[in-house]
């Protein structure tokens, strides 16, 4: 079902990246996954609502009252790279 | 240097009087969708406050850094916002909506994923009516729906250039509205009006402060060419439009780069391009054929809105009168011309204060004249003063609509001539004083006095006897000079049609 | 010193109220306990003693003044390292988050706190909480009390131990799939699951939004229901959590059983221990014997629960770990642009097994397979929910076994899917919403714990505690302990 080439593009979407031995280990364990899944086939579910919240609640919202905000040393306290006021990151290019 | 080229022809092409060559021959198709951030005191998900300009990763909390364990919660006043919006645009508010995840990665983007509406927006079909050369259109809105915006990020260096850039979390999830037009924008003349328009109503609404340059109002594009008949043409979408005219200019510049690609015979690459306003060129981002795959799915951390009853209807009941009704009501209540009409309504608070000021002057029902007389003033002199996009420079005017009001009720009843009218409002402006308290203290009472007037010009007839002469000889003209004479003498007091009957009456007598 | 370790957490207050012990003594003793023990133990991965302390002296002040907070005030706590606790390191088991000091409480931690406990640490987990063993944590393997070469169940395979090893009085978990209630059989505890939205999740490093819960590990029923009524209720930062009155959730433990009617589930018996089987069997009896009346309920998609469950599960834990991407907090391993640090840092921060449930969920929400899969899953979803609100229609509580057999030894299980089948029981409440606890009801032939799994209607946790104190209490299994010394 899944294939090398899909694996690798699942993997760049996920931002993982693979060794040659993982993707194939992640294909093999992926298919066996997607075998047993695949038992789901065999419910009818046409007509039925998915549920996407355990409760059905509406309207759950907040008045636009301000809260407290993180100082900025706190903001940055975990910054892998920090600069400044800011976050640093490598150079970006385009995907 | 090709591309400059076709960018300088374009711009000559449109001073030389529209319509650029490939227009005539391509049906041009352009949509546009905006992005406005709301102008609400705290953010999307968290209560962070939205004010622009902050120092970087000041205005941030656990919430809006997407740090671990951290769940976003609705700002009521965003939906708010987004449902008066979608009423105004004569959208169906859809009952039933909810947030999805949009997932892809990028450092102005805590989570990796914006929270945003994918299936079921807030809104949906609505529309916008622009003027365009004199003709009014209605164009489509295909959808409105909220989402969170995303942090800013420095580049040390351009985007091409830079081996790092900074990330400010600051603007992340403050509350954004996204509008899609429909695909029904003819021509980049139309895209700029139809921009205008809608800034208009998201200002008049109160719901976003059109600051194009501070991005509040950030738009993109889509156009495609095509021959008539012919199958849709390619999309191409153009980003980074910051203003009404880069809108037009980066569309005029697409129509021609299209249409003589095609003409050509090339196809359009599928693709976004940047807009760079310097050269007044599109060039290629990147290329779009590799479509992003959003992985959409519902925000399980937040439970859907049902939107109806009092909660739109509040809303709907409160809305206020849009510019364009406003536009149209001064037309037909106030008798304005369509002009002064347009002119007075570019801000709410500029046709506030004409409202007030017309009120002040004539009453709960004003004449035409009161009313035009309000309006001469306002977009000759008080526009001069004041910008009239200002909502805070209006409402802190140093003449009040009062004021104005008691100016112009001062040269009704004589008191004072219209041109010491103008010197009065000069004084105003520094004084923040009425019209009234300044005439007296400087004793501006023009005089009116027939019999006083009445020696002053047999003074002025008597002193100018070249003049006469002129008169005699058919030089009517020189009846004007010694009208000019007795102002002088009574520096500008002089009721100037009292001294304009008077020189006639002498001279016809001569 | 081991006294007053293995004292219940309501016996710890009552002492403290008498005066035959103190919060501070009893901290320390727990803190010797774990200084002596947890070697081989490993349930912790951060211990927090100044913190145990200034909090034990503070309850300390409180006893002496007359004026205790509640019922947990001064009771010897552990959290599961998957809640976030300020200025203390929240590793949620992954290297990805080794260095990460959250600069604020979950709700829950907040809510305990101001209820007076002492916090000792934080505990040991599957990684991201996915997993059953715990093996899957990056910095060590955790141990069985009743067994050290064998798993505590996970995810909350840390807390489990923690409780089960008198290393901690109770102790807080997750459970998304069952990593409540298949760590407290496994370990031979109590295990509770709430309802979702019983519980606010603000804090809890998420795994699967939609079926996260935090829950107690507790010596006995009635300190899980102690726990239970100090952390749930609505919270306005999580907009799952429900607007429900949290009653008083011993108040009907004196009821007892007579005339509730008792759910038997049916279930495939291929591939369980027999042990269990028996166990269950009996614990059925004894409820009989209370005056529960019986019947045999079905939940005919239950079957399918797993399935479902390993699609929902991955699809939300592949978007909710997409923030760790070595820009803001965590890990940053080294690369030349963006995309390689970030795919470098997601490789060596996750594991195999959080790598795997992210390629799963990411290949299941990609464009063209989201109604195959995840559209799916959630229909199947409601199929569940039906279920039960038929089997509630006839019974009001529904009892079975938590698991297929009893704690496997460490490395058995390596095939993912062998792993998975750990959850079958427990994974249809986490769809459905729907609470659940798990009792010990029992030992195996080789002295290992075996739970007895309760589930109740929506927000009807009084009910499943009523059941399991009655049962608790007519029983003596939660006298034997391990042998740990």
């Amino acid at each position: 079902m899944i294939e090398r080439k899909d694996v690798e593009h699942v993997a760049r979407l996920a931002r993982l990246a693979l060794t040659d031995a993982e993707i194939e280990k992640m294909r093999e364990q992926l298919n066996g996954i997607l075998a047993y899944i695949e038992k789901l086939n065999a419910l009818p579910t046409e007509g039925v609502e998915p549920t996407s919240h355990a409760v059905p609640m509406v309207n759950v919202m907040r008045d636009d009252a301000p809260g407290a905000c993180l100082p900025r040393d706190e903001a940055l306290a975990n910054a892998p790279d920090r600069a400044g006021e800011f976050f640093r990151v490598p150079r970006i290019i385009e995907d | 240097m090709g591309a400059e080229r076709a960018g300088d022809r374009a711009e000559r092409g449109t001073r030389a009087g529209g319509r650029s060559p490939g227009a005539r021959e391509f049906e041009i198709i352009i949509g546009l969708e905006v992005h406005a951030e709301l102008t609400t005191r705290t953010k999307m998900f968290c209560g962070c406050p939205t004010t622009f300009g902050a120092s970087p990763n000041t205005q941030t909390c656990p919430v809006c850094l997407g740090m671990p364990g951290t769940l976003p919660v609705i700002n009521r006043r965003a939906i708010e916002y987004g449902v008066r919006t979608a009423l105004a645009f004569n959208c169906r508010i859809n009952t039933a909506c909810r947030f999805a995840r949009k997932h892809y990665y990028y450092p102005d983007m805590p989570k990796n994923f914006q929270i945003s509406q994918y299936e079921e927006p807030l809104a949906e079909d609505g529309w916008l009516e622009i003027d365009v050369d004199g003709a009014t259109r209605r164009i489509g809105i295909q959808r409105l729906h909220m989402e969170e915006d995303v942090g800013k990020l420095v580049h040390d260096g351009t985007l091409e250039t830079a081996q790092s850039s900074r990330v400010d979390f600051n603007r992340a999830g403050v509350p954004l509205m996204e509008t899609v037009s429909k695909p029904e924008l003819r021509s980049p003349e139309e895209a700029a009006a139809y921009l205008k328009a809608f800034r208009s109503v998201l200002v008049y609404l109160g719901v976003c402060d059109g600051n194009m340059e501070e991005g509040s109002l950030r738009c993109d594009a889509n156009i495609s060419l095509r021959r008539p008949g012919a199958e849709l043409g390619t999309k191409v979408e153009i980003k980074n439009l910051n203003s009404f005219r880069n809108v037009q200019r980066a569309l005029e510049f697409e129509v021609k780069r299209q249409a003589q690609a095609l003409e050509a015979g090339e196809t359009i690459v599928q693709e976004t391009r940047l807009f760079d306003a310097d050269k007044g060129y599109t060039r290629s981002m990147r290329s779009k054929e590799y479509a992003h795959d959003y992985r959409y799915f519902p925000e399980p951390d937040l439970v859907p809105l049902k939107l109806e009853g009092a909660f739109v209807d509040d809303i709907r009941r409160a809305l206020p009168e849009l510019a364009r009704q406003q536009q149209q009501r001064f037309v037909s209540q106030y008798g304005l011309p369509a002009y002064d009409a347009g002119v007075l309504t570019q801000s709410r608070a500029l046709a506030e204060y004409f409202e007030t000021a017309t009120k002040a002057l004539g009453g709960a029902s004003p004449s035409a004249a009161h009313a035009k007389s309000v309006a001469n003033w306002m977009m000759s002199e008080l526009l001069r003063v004041v910008a009239g996009d200002d909502d805070r420079a209006i409402a802190e005017s140093p003449i009040p609509p009062a004021h104005l009001a008691g100016l112009i009720a001062l040269i009704d009843d004589g008191t004072i001539s219209g041109k010491i009218a103008k010197d009065v409002f000069e004084k105003m402006r520094h004084s923040r004083e009425d019209a009234r308290t300044i005439v007296q203290r400087e004793g501006l009472t023009q005089v009116a006095d027939t019999g006083a007037l009445a020696a002053i010009v047999d003074q002025v007839i008597a002193a100018n006897p070249k003049a006469i002469a002129d008169f005699k000889a058919g030089k009517t003209a020189a009846a004007k000079s010694l009208v000019g004479q007795v102002m002088k003498a009574t520096q500008g007091k002089a009721n100037p049609a009292i001294a304009n009957k008077l020189i006639e009456e002498k001279l016809a007598r001569l | 010193m081991a006294d007053l370790t293995r004292l219940t957490a309501h016996e710890l207050t009552e002492a403290y109220g008498s005066g035959a012990a103190t919060p501070s003594s009893v901290t320390e003793a727990y803190l010797g306990r774990i200084n002596a023990l947890d070697g081989k133990v490993r349930a912790y991965l951060t211990v927090t003693p100044d913190l145990a302390r200034q909090a034990a002296a503070a309850s300390d002040a409180r006893y002496r003044a007359g004026k205790p907070l509640g019922p947990l005030d001064g009771v010897p706590i552990s959290y599961k390292d998957v809640l976030s606790t300020r200025g203390v390191a929240t590793t949620c088991g992954s290297r990805i988050l080794a260095t990460w000091v959250p600069p604020f409480d979950a709700t829950v931690v907040t809510r305990l706190a101001a209820a007076g406990v002492v916090p000792l640490g934080k505990s040991n987990m599957d990684e991201f909480a996915m997993g059953s063993s715990t093996e899957h944590s990056a910095f060590q393997l955790t141990a069985n009390p009743w067994d050290l070469s064998r798993v505590p169940g996970g995810s909350s395979g840390g807390p489990a131990a923690a409780v089960a090893g008198d290393l901690a009085a109770i102790s807080l978990g997750t459970d998304t799939g069952g990593s409540i209630r298949q760590p407290g059989a496994f370990c031979g505890i109590v295990g509770l699951k709430p309802t979702y939205g019983r519980v606010s999740r603000y804090g809890l490093v998420a795994f699967a939004s939609s079926l996260d819960q935090i829950g107690p590990f507790a010596k006995d029923v009635r300190d899980a229901a102690l726990v239970l009524g100090a952390i749930a209720g609505v919270d306005p930062a999580d907009a799952t959590s429900v607007d429900v009155p949290v009653p008083d959730y011993t108040a009907g433990f004196a009821q007892g059983v007579k005339g509730l009617r008792v759910g038997i589930l049916e279930y495939d018996r291929a591939g369980m221990d027999p042990d269990v089987e028996r166990a269950v069997s009996d614990a059925i009896d004894v409820l009989k014997g209370l005056g529960a009346t019986t019947r045999a309920v079905t939940l005919p998609t239950a079957d399918y629960g797993l399935a479902a469950y390993y699609i929902i599960a991955p699809a939300e834990a592949s978007s909710n770990l997409a923030r760790y991407d070595g820009v803001k907090y965590g890990l940053r391993a080294p690369g030349k642009d963006l995309i390689e640090m970030e795919s470098r840092t997601r490789a060596a921060g996750f594991g195999a097994e959080v790598k795997r449930r992210i390629m799963l969920g990411t290949y299941a929400l990609s464009a063209g397979y989201y109604d195959a899969y995840y559209g799916k899953a959630q229909k199947v979803r409601t199929l569940i929910r039906r279920d039960f609100e038929a089997a509630f229609e006839n019974v009001d509580v529904i009892v079975g076994p938590t698991t297929p057999g009893v704690a496997f030894k460490h490395g058995e299980k390596e095939d993912p899917l062998a792993m998975y089948l750990n959850d079958i029981f427990t994974v249809p409440a986490n769809l459905s919403g729907n609470p659940g606890i798990s009792v010990p009801c029992g030992f195996s032939t080789t002295g290992l714990p075996i739970g007895l799994h309760l589930v109740g209607r929506a927000f009807d946790e009084a009910t499943i505690l009523r059941v399991a104190h009655a049962y608790e209490q007519a029983t003596t299994w939660r006298t034997r302990r391990p042998e740990l010394s």
